[in-house]
């Protein structure tokens, strides 16, 4: 185990994908000599040459169209968009050509592409910079989505991303690039899709917690054990598409409460998505309705401020986990 | 250095044997489309219908232009390609049916043909979205360091599109062995060239973009081919894009439900009188290389050949209800989520479950499945 920060893990994945598969290159914006708007790619045009890391023009939706041909044929490109609210121009060749591809034409050609991007607010960037959105991605028959929240999760579930026949949406986050954790080096380690991670077992109420959400989650569960004396479990999804359903259904069996948290928009949400499904699957099993902790239902502003309640922190979170095991007080410090 | 000399591409004498190959596969493209037209009218095509009548010799002249291992991309109107690449028109029309034995097992149609086998890389439904596939093609050609072309056709419409001007420059920028045919049908849909584009000489479209424009007459089969046969191999040698306008004409409605309100049945008899085919036919007889009776019987085979197609088509079954999911993914065997959500669900605790506790895959997950059994 080597202690890395999630750029870094980031980072030797594509480098040991690179040097195990001479299809997998890289192309997108920035990522070569200037080694990645975060710097995840920094040092890879030195090492591996501009045959394979390729900066780009920006024109988001022809980098992932060319990308999606290059699948087509052969190659196992590795784009990076920049941010996520990039990808909204390239939303025609994501949804109509590399999801839908291999369907349309009868199953003839794979797409074995990967579209890195960040997202997520805290930087005061506003609102065409700032957003989580992967319950979009999530929408789409045809994408895996993955959202890793450490360095372990980032690194090995990059190596499955690149090594799956499937296009994938790897959505990273800002805010996580500097934090740190211990990294598997064994280049053969990989993280399988549809395995959610629990990252603290408990009994009182379950929940579950999307990209950063998940490490807030864990956070906002040590207090309410300290605080309110009871444990939550918390579980990672790790990717959304394929969904580990069966590890959140029997944790809910288990604890008869759920709170989901994500940092999206709440309409259409993956909160909404999952309160669905457990619904229908172990209403049964509630004993109360699963609560959703998410972003505001507004653009993100820009002011501090405003910004800093315009989506979850642990306050949110130890409120709703209080609501479902019924234990309302009155106020909660900080909370908004 | 981004315009391209005069062309000096001159139809030469024709080789007879391959003259003829030409005429037949043209006519073979018009009587398809032409039944085609006729079963949508009694309902046998679903959706909408994009007839490639009138082009044909653009469908031609580009793709005998190719080698067998060069790729071809085109747009939604995409039936002649199939056929011109040698698709059988059997799976063709099969797909138009949407039939289990369509080129593409019914699941895309008429916009969406594809036989990877072939190389013909796929029609796409939306206007400009195949430019940066090809461009993605070429660039896999490049990158394993074949000597393979891509020929990529659009719409003067398609050249408005944002994709136009990006992948361009893309491809210049990276000197990708593409040739993007720019087919100058006239007509955006319904919208006529001069009022959809302010540059109207479409073979300059792409000089800023750091690629020369040449330009064929898309109704003579012999020009065509002579000028994209010459792009073709500067790109295949230089390893740079080109860009090609096919001045052609499509003798039908964009789709078959256009009423045509936006254009003269004059203008349209106008272009008839330039019909490619017989044109060509009379050339070929002409020189000597067929007589009237040899014109005859290519024509009588075609027909021939698309009454198969639809026979072939009527009884290939529709895809059965079971076969909704497939192709959506690749399942890894590793993974153990749920590819694709359950819609709705029995209230039995799930069967799912107990498969993955033994390490099973549960991912066949479709109530709109389930459903349309029970209703059946």
């Amino acid at each position: 185990m080597a202690e890395l920060r999630y750029r870094e893990a980031l980072n030797a994945a594509l480098r040991e994908e690179l040097g195990r598969d001479e299809r997998v290159m890289l192309m997108g914006e920035d990522i070569g000599v200037f080694g990645g708007a975060f710097k995840v790619t920094a040092g890879l045009l030195e090492e591996f040459g501009e045959r394979r890391v390729r900066d780009t023009p920006i024109s988001e939706n022809t980098i992932v169209g060319v990308a999606v041909g290059a699948a087509m044929s052969g190659l196992r490109p590795v784009v990076e968009l920049m941010t996520i609210n990039f990808a909204l121009l390239a939303f025609d060749q994501i949804v109509n050509s590399a999801a839908h591809i291999r369907y349309m034409f009868g199953g003839q050609v794979t797409v074995p592409l990967v579209i890195r991007m960040p997202q997520g607010a805290g930087h005061q960037l506003g609102p065409t910079h700032s957003h989580c959105l992967e319950a979009m991605f999530l929408h789409v028959p045809g994408l895996l989505v993955a959202v890793p929240a450490t360095p372990a999760d980032a690194k090995g579930l990059l190596k499955t991303a690149i090594r799956d026949e499937n296009p994938v949406i790897f959505i990273e986050h800002e805010s996580l690039y500097g934090i740190r954790g211990k990294v598997p080096e064994d280049e053969n380690t990989t993280v399988d899709f549809g395995h959610a991670r629990i990252a603290r077992e408990g009994s009182d109420v379950t929940i579950v917690g999307v990209s950063r959400m998940a490490l807030t989650a864990e956070r906002a569960a040590e207090t309410l054990a300290k605080d309110h004396g009871l444990e939550a479990e918390v579980i990672d999804p790790r990717t959304l598409r394929p969904l580990d359903l069966d590890t959140i259904l029997e944790s809910v069996r288990k604890t008869n409460r759920c709170v989901v948290v994500e940092e999206g928009w709440p309409h259409g949400g993956v909160g909404a998505n999952l309160a669905a499904l457990i619904a229908e699957h172990a209403f049964d099993d509630l004993d109360a309705p699963v609560a959703r902790v998410s972003g505001a239902d507004v653009p993100m502003p820009y002011s501090k401020p405003l910004e800093d309640i315009a989506f979850p922190h642990e306050p949110q979170i130890i409120q709703a986990a209080l609501a479902v095991v019924g234990q309302r007080p009155a106020t909660i410090p900080g909370a908004h | 250095m981004t315009s391209l000399p005069e062309s000096e591409a001159t139809p030469g004498i024709l080789e007879p044997h391959a003259a003829r190959e030409w005429l037949e596969t043209m006519t073979l493209i018009r009587r398809f489309e032409e039944r085609a037209g006729e079963m949508y009218a009694r309902a046998k095509i679903g959706g909408f219908l994009h007839l490639s009548i009138g082009e044909e010799a653009t469908i031609v002249g580009s793709t005998r232009a190719l080698k067998e291992t060069d790729y071809l991309v085109s747009t939604y109107r995409s039936h002649g390609y199939a056929l011109a690449r040698g698709t059988p028109p059997e799976q063709v029309m099969a797909e138009l049916f949407g039939r289990v034995d369509g080129c593409c097992g019914g699941h895309g149609g008429s916009m969406h043909m594809f036989d990877l086998s072939r190389r013909f890389m796929g029609g796409y439904g939306i206007v400009g979205g195949n430019l940066p596939i090809a461009t993605g093609i070429g660039l896999a050609s490049d990158y394993t360091e074949t000597d393979d072309v891509t020929l990529c056709t659009f719409g003067d419409g398609a050249s408005n599109q944002g994709t136009f001007g990006e992948t361009l420059n893309l491809a210049a920028l990276w000197r990708l062995p593409v040739v993007f045919v720019v087919i100058n049908n006239q007509f955006g849909m319904g919208t006529s060239l001069a009022r959809h584009s302010a540059v109207t000489d479409l073979q300059r479209k792409g000089e800023s973009l750091g690629v020369p424009g040449t330009r064929c007459d898309g109704m003579d089969v012999t020009d065509t081919h002579a000028v994209i046969a010459e792009a073709v191999n500067r790109v295949r040698e230089d390893r740079r894009p080109v860009l090609v306008e096919s001045v052609t004409y499509r003798f039908r409605g964009h789709s078959i439900a256009d009423p045509e309100e936006y254009r003269s049945k004059e203008e349209v008899a106008h272009w008839r009188e330039r019909d490619p085919i017989p044109t060509f036919g009379e050339l070929l007889e002409g020189d000597g290389i067929l007589d009237a009776q040899a014109r005859e019987r290519i024509d009588r085979e075609a027909v021939l050949r698309v009454d198969c197609a639809v026979e072939f088509a009527e009884a290939s079954p529709f895809p059965t209800a079971e076969s909704l999911y497939e192709d959506v993914y690749i399942l890894d065997q590793r993974s153990r989520g749920d590819y694709s959500v359950r819609t709705t669900g029995s209230q039995e605790p799930s069967s799912d479950s107990a498969q993955s506790s033994s390490g099973e895959v549960p991912r066949r997950i479709t109530t709109a499945l389930e459903l349309s059994e029970e209703e059946s």
